[in-house]
């Protein structure tokens, strides 16, 4: 049987393409989910039955066009609230690329889940509504963006149509969102002017604005670089589990699987072995089946060593070259994902890639608003969808990279020993490219909204 | 079997970059490991479906050259295609595998579950699942479950914790960041597991046509003995069809989902090769469960209602 599916003819989208991740940030105000149906439908991905119950449910409603919001609408709740209350996956491809998008809430209250959706995007689409401009939300997209250290970000200024589709009213808030982003180290900004509800420059270039000569938002997505220079980044190789047959035809094999979380490793390449500090020589590189000389972030493979050196899950092969420190004093930003608040004293669980060790929160110098990036000192304890600053202790030291130089080895979470719930996603290192932060004059109320 | 990592020449990327199936399957073969890192004792739901069949093809892989550390439970309707069956027992051994099989059929004959007046068993499966997981103390669950089948799966983590009743609540869903996975629970609880969340159906048929992997007859085209019930082509058999007013006809079919026969319809194909198949889900207009599954039609929330009770 053949293995290769790209002799299927007329059918480009069997080729092998690249993968993006993207995540959207906006409201149902700002017709995120009309923006993210827009995608589906005119890039093809909506099938026949699912069309069918969009325009019946419509119908029902008296609604004389069908309501693309609905194509992204799923649980009960929603439906009845007519809000999005989770992260939501979504799943596109055109001949170019396959697509996995994050559909985020853009509330205040929903912090969490635009960090969430943030966590593993390339690229982040913030929507603004062109009659409002940049407000404090949009704001707060643009400094989660920067945060998360999503390498690119998209402005959408939808609803173009109610202004007219001036040219002017789209340029005041790209040049104002891209002074912001810019401000916070986001590394690059592409503004669309944008109408989702009619289509322009979602997915089809706009008649209406031909002041605009930049691509739609579906052809940016096409076209933006997914794979960033691994060899700028040193590699990290956490690992997750020890592979060892112990059978008559595999009697002596010893290998370390896990993905590669950055850079590149190549066989006969010095490595040292964290927390322990041992040292040895890539022998191998099995990548799922066949041997390779050279692998890279974020391929699953597994690693021989010449040495036979005590080595278990939790540790961190890395090249000696360029190992990281190891630490049991982090300082991170957290942001605040649990029901239950997180208190100065708390012992926590940290989770760090492959490594689940004892902590304490020592302090939490600084909660960070958003919205204006001020600092609001010594809260004490942080409540959901608070970002904040904390320093915790931990029992054995972890071999952390700052998030700014890898987002995998340098981010973590804070666990609650008792329950299991995820506490905080933290990540390791100064919040901002650039220090943008202000420091609040009062914390009046505590309240952010 | 060799698998060359595939390079993408496509101007926009850096050298090192991936496609998408094996960006998909390093992915996958990541959450393997880490449940086999943190857990006491896995199990993959394999029903002889591509779904199972690409999970446990993953699984192989993730731990190679060593076995899997794992073992294989199959809720059995007892409305099952032998041909899916068969290829069940078949893998089983190929591998070397160990296989529990919780029946339908012995709760209906032990007075424990009712037959539904329309023939149906997919429901009653969640009954037997968690009594096994529950018998068998298992404490991760692997189901070929994929995020983009259904609305209300869009939302459902990686790891989906399961309270001691196997019940999915949405609010309390852990937060999923980044690629790690938190699966600690309480004694009893258990961790639902989906390696093939990113995945779509056209990537999972990609996916056995690059790996070479061999599948069950019925998702190739086929004569055989079908009816028609709720504009779906059903196969003829004792489990309740055709009925009086329903006639059977042979026609040239395949299967695009492989469940209980009650509830899986055929669609006309003339596919009898990977590629076949592959070109027309490329073109096709229909969802894969909208064109053959009855029981995700019963009602706009019938996937909720069901996982909430422990159903995947």
């Amino acid at each position: 049987m053949t293995s290769t599916t790209e002799q299927v003819a007329g059918l480009d989208d069997l080729a092998a393409t690249t993968l993006l991740r993207f995540a959207t940030a906006g409201s149902v105000d700002d017709g995120k989910s009309t923006l993210v149906g827009r995608l589906l439908h005119d890039s093809k991905s909506v099938l026949t039955d699912q069309m069918e119950a969009v325009e019946a449910v419509s119908a029902q409603r008296g609604q004389d066009a069908p309501d693309l919001a609905l194509l992204t609408d799923g649980l009960r709740a929603e439906r009845e609230q007519g809000i999005t209350i989770d992260v939501a996956y979504r799943y596109f491809a055109t001949a170019r690329r396959r697509f996995i998008l994050a559909d985020t809430p853009g509330h205040v209250q929903y912090t969490r889940n635009m960090v969430t959706g943030a966590s593993t995007a390339d690229l982040a689409v913030v929507l603004v509504d062109a009659r409002n401009g940049v407000i404090e939300q949009t704001r707060r997209h643009a400094a989660v963006a920067a945060l998360l250290r999503v390498p690119h970000v998209v402005l959408a200024v939808n609803k173009m149509d109610l202004v007219g589709y001036q040219e002017s009213v789209f340029a005041a808030i790209a040049e104002e969102f891209t002074a912001y982003a810019s401000d916070l180290g986001v590394p690059e900004i592409t503004a669309i002017p944008i109408s989702a509800l009619a289509g322009d420059n979602v997915v089809e270039p706009s008649a209406n604005m031909d002041w605009y000569g930049g691509p739609t938002v579906l052809e940016h997505l096409e076209n933006v670089p997914v794979s960033h220079d691994l060899t700028a980044c040193p590699a990290r190789f956490p690992v997750q589990y020890v592979i060892r047959p112990q059978s008559a035809e595999h009697p002596d094999y010893r290998g370390y699987a896990g993905q590669i979380a950055s850079g590149v490793l190549r066989v006969g390449e010095a490595v040292t072995v964290l927390p322990s500090g041992r040292t040895s020589v890539i022998e191998g590189i099995d990548a799922l089946g066949e041997s390779v000389d050279i692998a890279w972030a974020p391929q699953s493979v597994t690693l021989r060593l010449k040495d036979d050196i005590d080595i278990s899950r939790g540790d961190l092969i890395a090249p000696s070259a360029n190992a990281p420190a190891t630490t049991q004093d982090v300082e991170a930003t957290v942001c605040h994902v649990a029901d239950q608040p997180l208190a100065v004293g708390a012992r926590v669980l940290i989770k760090h890639t492959t490594r689940t060790v004892k902590a304490i929160v020592k302090e939490i110098p600084s909660r960070l608003t958003l919205d204006d990036l001020s600092q609001h000192p010594s809260p004490g304890q942080l409540v959901a969808n608070d970002i904040g600053r904390v320093v915790v202790r931990t029992a054995e030291p972890l071999a952390l990279d700052a998030y700014a130089d890898s987002r995998r080895t340098g981010s973590f979470l804070l666990i609650d020993p008792a329950d299991g719930t995820t506490l905080a996603a933290g990540m390791a290192g100064e919040s901002f490219a650039s220090k943008a932060e202000t420091t609040a004059q009062a914390d009046e109320e505590g309240w952010d909204f | 079997m060799t698998t060359t990592v595939a390079h993408v020449h496509d101007e926009t990327d850096a050298p090192y970059a991936l496609s998408h199936l094996d960006a998909l399957e390093s992915e996958a073969v990541h959450i393997f490991r880490e449940v086999a890192g943190e857990f006491e004792k896995p199990v993959i739901l394999f029903s002889g479906g591509k779904d199972s069949i690409v999970m446990l093809h993953l699984a192989l892989k993730a731990f190679a050259p060593a076995p899997v550390p794992f073992t294989l439970l199959h809720v059995d309707t007892g409305h099952n295609f032998p041909e899916v069956l068969d290829y069940r027992d078949r893998t089983v051994a190929q591998h070397g595998l160990r296989l529990h099989v919780a029946s339908v059929q012995d709760y209906i004959d032990a007075g424990k579950l009712r037959e539904r007046p329309d023939g149906t068993r997919n429901p009653l499966q969640t009954v037997p699942l968690t009594e096994a997981i529950q018998q068998l103390k298992f404490d991760a669950v692997f189901g070929g479950g994929r995020r983009d089948e259904e609305k209300a799966r869009a939302k459902e983590r990686v790891f989906s914790l399961r309270d001691e009743f196997s019940q999915w609540d949405p609010r309390r869903q852990r937060p999923e960041l980044w690629q790690l996975y938190n699966g600690r629970h309480a004694p009893g609880e258990h961790v639902r597991v989906f390696p093939l969340s990113n995945w779509t159906e056209l990537d999972v048929w990609q996916y056995i046509a690059r790996e070479g992997i061999e599948l069950p007859e019925i998702y190739f085209a086929h004569q055989r003995e079908v009816f028609q019930r709720n504009g779906m082509w059903l196969t003829a058999g004792e489990w309740g069809g055709p009925k009086e007013n329903e006639t059977p006809e042979t026609r040239l079919i395949r299967y695009r989902t492989v469940g209980d026969m009650s509830c899986t319809g055929a669609v006309d194909s003339d596919a009898t090769t990977l590629d076949a198949v592959i070109a027309e889900i490329a073109v096709s207009r229909l969802t894969e469960r909208g064109a053959t599954r009855a029981d995700d039609k019963m009602s706009e929330a019938a996937m909720e209602d069901r996982k909430r009770e422990g159903y995947f």
